[in-house]
């Protein structure tokens, strides 16, 4: 597989270094020649000097026979650019951008990007699930299939409690896929009842999550 | 019209002082405060600093109604996503960008933009002219 990133910022950095060291063949572009010249040292010649916006630059660095290219560079319109440049005029199959806005996550999947990370919602997440008291997480987004794993605790006053899983109304397109009681894994079936307290797992449709909040946590 | 215009040097304060003097709603959007000094003291219309990829700011200039979106900061990648936001998420009827470079500008414009590309333009008309010297009898 042959991965091109653009940007040689901390992130690219050790993207490139990571990939690399996992036996990929990868290929940087970073628009600063010192540290164009720091990195051919360590890595080889897999670095370019050079604006992976360009398409020449592009061209040069084979972007036409790339596998993926990854735009981790430090502004958001760059990042976009060079991602749309590769797939429209390459025809790169899939790729990613860094997103440092996280406003424009939502932004850039409208805009064909496959797929967008932010820190900033990784990080958030992350202290979301580190917070205990918080009832409802959501763990996960699927993007494709607009899909979202959330985990909710379920409250002492939902009408949910003391009810087997069949008997319960779930918005439509929710699964419930694991329950946790006092630290143990329940797989769930029709006839598991559901007690205050405990944790539940599922799989739902974004636009779901609300309802289902509203169900087991208010 | 109510007309949107993102970057305000030369070209942007030209087309804000233009389109108002036509009578026209203008609201100009800079990430520099002071670039909006080039504009005249009696200048009718808004003025917001901000950068032209944000939502919240291209919202508080009135995206959502405006006629007319044109996209003339200095740097390409910038107006080529500030145009995009305008055109497909927005649906402004009319959306009109700057790139210099003259392959984004062809790319941009497959992807169904309305490109201007002053490299090409300018080097085009330079030409003219040179020919247009060379023609003359002089030769």
């Amino acid at each position: 597989m042959y991965i091109i990133v653009v940007g040689g910022g901390k992130v690219g950095y050790y993207l490139t270094k990571t990939l690399v060291h996992e036996g990929y063949e990868v290929f940087l572009i970073e628009k600063n020649p010192i540290k164009c010249q720091i990195y051919a040292e360590r890595f080889g010649a897999v670095v370019m000097q050079g604006d992976g916006a360009e398409a020449a630059i592009l061209e040069a660095a084979g972007a036409g026979r790339a596998d993926v290219v990854i735009a981790v560079t430090g502004d958001d319109e760059d990042n976009l650019v060079i991602c749309q440049m590769a797939k429209e005029r390459f025809g790169v199959a899939r790729v990613i951008a860094r997103v440092n806005n996280p406003k424009n996550e939502e932004l850039f999947r409208k805009l064909g990007i496959d797929v967008t990370v932010s820190q900033t919602n990784v990080i958030l997440s992350i202290i979301e699930q580190q917070i205990p008291e918080r009832p409802f997480v959501h763990l996960l987004a699927l993007r494709h299939a607009d899909l979202a794993i959330v985990e909710a605790k379920v409250s002492d006053d939902s009408p949910v409690v003391n009810q087997p899983i069949e008997r319960i109304q779930f918005p439509p397109e929710v699964n419930v896929t694991a329950v946790l009681r006092a630290g143990d894994l329940i797989i769930p079936t029709g006839q598991t009842v559901i007690r205050a307290g405990d944790e539940i797992i599922a799989v739902t449709k974004r636009e779901r999550e609300e309802e289902l909040r509203h169900l087991l946590v208010d | 019209m109510r007309i949107l215009i993102v970057g305000c040097g030369r070209v942007g304060w030209r087309l804000a002082s233009d389109f108002t003097a036509q009578g026209h709603d203008v609201v100009v959007v800079d990430i520099k405060p002071h670039a909006f000094r080039q504009l005249p003291e009696e200048f009718p219309g808004r003025v917001i600093v901000g950068t032209g990829i944000d939502e919240d700011v291209l919202r508080s200039a009135g995206i959502e109604h405006a006629d007319v979106f044109v996209a003339v900061t200095n740097d390409d990648n910038t107006n080529i996503m500030a145009a995009q936001i305008a055109q497909k998420i927005y649906h402004v009827p009319r959306v009109v960008l700057r790139v210099y470079d003259p392959v984004r500008a062809e790319i941009f414009r497959e992807l169904g933009l309305t490109v201007v590309c002053p490299t090409t333009t300018v080097a085009g008309l330079i030409e003219e002219q040179v020919l247009a010297g060379a023609a003359s009898p002089q030769g």
